[in-house]
């Protein structure tokens, strides 16, 4: 049985032009200790996903209005709050985009490390910011016993980071979901950064659902990739598979996108894919690609094509590929 | 924590230093003023000679050059001898100490009471900012803030005083109750509280709670509040320990600020419920044209507000750790 299996996940936010459906059936599964890349440009629903499967979305505006979030045997959605909150943190836990600002400014990052081994664990206080000290150092923090009693504000970007990852990684996970959490960094601190994800996930065997922009880290660090557009999982496919013959147009786009995809001369552009999201609020009856896709049918216009299964474990969601 | 020691120290300098600046503006607005001190103690004794004014003048040092005098003053000032008040003939540092606790309870009391429910009002409403109670939160704030203090304290009186006549609507211990113990005492001041600090407290309970209300809502928002509930941390939790601290500041910050207000404020609840404090003792000075008094009201005055900003400023370093550096 899989460690997660998300089925049918359907998110709507309200707007003030309207419904926007963000999250459209979205289906996906993670092993145990496996990692999943969930990949697509901003605005596609990859945030949204990982926040509706620990029901953390705003609500409202948003609305979790359909689907299945199996964890462990058990639905998510259908837990109370307060079961949820034991699979916080707990079980499962989340690194954000946004280092500079995840940590609370007014509390010692050892007491924020704390807090989560205290509530799920029952640490007495000090045995806590000990754990705390601990998993600094696994995080390779130099001198944790100092700088567990430090402020955020005393970290850079990258340690920041590293302060995160150390926070949700405290209560030994079954998974953690990293939602782009190289974005805000320096190129040079992504790679530690990613170097540190993997090392970890080896050591704990957590599973790790990694949530990113960038092709090259998928490439790199995941089993299984999930490519996401405009709400749906158009794509998804074991990494190699992908990466050798990518079956959706826009995954196609994206792996051609990725600078060293390709050798690129000195002065020529990178390739890039025509045209923006289109709007969810007013969502047409086709394919969502449509409008920027080279292969374009007049079947992709009139109607959403389902979601095949081309070859075992490979699931892709265009016409093209319907037989 | 040397840091700390340092700053406070620093601070407690500046405050002396504002301190000295007070009684210089004082003195020079007082002597700006038209009038000859010496024509008016002329006025009082019934009339007097030329000689006499010289007299007069040379006994209250007022033939000496300004500068002069106004040293004089400081160093009097400084050893606590503030002149003699012209309406009670007697030292006005005593009428002042006298009046101070009645005042810094009433004021204490509004301003813990403001804060207290004006921040507790605007977290409640914070949390579902749509909903039928946070409406009423923002329209009970709007009327709070929209009402006169002193309109406040006169629908008070009649209310109580008149149509449900519960409370004591003036001064601050009964007659009657005098001679009795100390728990009785406190109980009567306590009593004789409750109208004039909630007629204080209303207009700026409404103040906090929009504010807080506003701050949280904005603090909310964050990004640690997202990482704290991804910890699975309850909801009061994430809302008292993790987002309140950080809205605190703003809400400190007007609270420093607007002490000199709820001062001024207390003026005029004191006039209304006959509160034996500062303000009563002011508004005789004025009516009275009794310049010592007045002064050392100014002054005493001008020194609870550098205190309140002193707290201010420390506190802000209690709840922002990153202002401990500096």
């Amino acid at each position: 049985m899989s460690l997660l299996a998300v089925e049918d996940l359907s998110v709507e936010f309200r707007t003030r032009r309207g419904v926007a459906r963000v999250l459209d059936r979205v289906s996906l599964g993670i092993e145990r200790g496996q990692t999943l890349g969930v990949v697509g440009e901003s605005g596609c629903g990859k945030s949204v996903t990982a926040l509706a499967m620990l029901r953390l979305i705003a609500s409202p505006p948003g609305r979790i209005t359909g689907g299945r979030v199996h964890f462990d045997g058990r639905d998510l959605l259908a837990l109370s709050e307060d079961e949820m909150r034991q699979v916080r943190g707990n079980r499962v836990s989340m690194i954000f985009q946004e280092p500079m600002t995840s940590l609370n400014p007014a509390y010692t990052v050892g007491d924020q490390i704390a807090e989560s081994v205290r509530l799920h664990q029952g640490l007495t206080r000090r045995e806590a910011i000990e754990r705390a000290a601990q998993m600094l150092d696994a995080v390779s923090i130099p001198d944790p016993a100092r700088r567990v009693h430090e402020y955020p504000h005393q970290f850079s970007g990258g340690m920041r980071q590293r302060v995160m990852i150390a926070m949700a990684l405290a209560c030994q996970p079954d998974l953690l979901v990293a939602d782009e959490p190289t974005t805000a960094l320096d190129v040079t601190v992504q790679a530690q950064i990613f170097d540190l994800i993997s090392e970890l996930r080896e050591k704990t065997g957590t599973a790790v659902m990694l949530i990113t922009h960038d092709m090259g880290a998928v490439a790199e660090m995941t089993d299984r990739v999930a490519v996401m557009y405009a709400g749906h999982v158009v794509e998804s496919a074991a990494v190699a598979d992908v990466l050798r013959e990518p079956l959706h147009p826009y995954t196609r786009g994206l792996i051609a996108c990725a600078p060293g995809a390709r050798t690129v001369a000195p002065g020529q552009l990178l390739d890039e894919i025509p045209g923006t999201v289109p709007s969810l609020v007013e969502r047409g009856a086709g394919c969502l690609f449509a409008e920027r896709c080279a292969h374009v049918q007049p079947r992709c216009r009139a109607e959403l094509p389902p979601h095949s299964e081309p070859a075992p474990g490979r699931t892709v969601m265009c016409w093209l590929h319907t037989q | 924590m040397q840091r700390t020691l340092v700053t406070v120290l620093r601070r407690l300098a500046l405050a002396v230093g504002l301190v000295l600046a007070v009684l210089a503006v004082n003195f020079t607005l007082i002597h700006a003023a038209p009038g000859d001190p010496a024509l008016v103690i002329a006025g009082e004794m019934g009339g007097a000679d030329e000689a006499t004014m010289a007299t007069i003048r040379k006994t209250y040092g007022l033939d000496r050059p300004l500068h002069e005098q106004f040293f004089t003053y400081l160093g009097k000032s400084v050893r606590g001898d503030l002149g003699t008040s012209y309406t009670y003939n007697r030292p006005v540092i005593d009428l002042i100490l006298g009046r101070l606790g009645p005042t810094v309870l009433l004021v204490l009391t509004a301003l813990l009471c403001a804060i207290v429910i004006g921040t507790g009002l605007g977290v409640l409403a914070s949390r579902r900012p749509d909903s039928f109670g946070s409406g009423v939160v923002t329209v009970f704030s709007l009327v709070g803030y929209a009402m006169p203090v002193f309109w406040t304290g006169i629908l008070l009186v009649i209310l109580f005083g008149k149509v449900w006549p519960v409370m004591p609507i003036a001064g601050m211990r009964d007659v009657r109750a005098f001679g009795a113990g100390p728990w009785q005492a406190a109980l009567d001041v306590a009593h004789h509280l409750v109208l004039p600090a909630a007629t204080l407290a209303i207009v700026y309970l409404a103040q906090y709670s929009r504010l807080s209300r506003a701050s949280m809502l904005e603090v909310l928002g964050s990004d640690y509040i997202r990482t704290a509930r991804a910890k699975g941390l309850s909801d009061a939790v994430v809302t008292f320990k993790h987002a309140l601290r950080n809205a605190l500041m703003p809400i400190v910050t007007i609270a420093g600020l607007q002490f000199g207000n709820l001062i001024s404020g207390a003026v005029l609840v004191e006039t209304v419920f006959s509160w034996p404090g500062l303000g009563t003792l002011a508004l005789d000075a004025i009516l009275g044209r009794d310049y010592p008094t007045l002064l050392g009201v100014l002054t005493f005055s001008a020194i609870l507000v550098i205190v309140a900003n002193l707290i201010t400023d420390l506190s802000y370093r209690w709840i922002d750790p990153r202002l401990r550096g500096r």
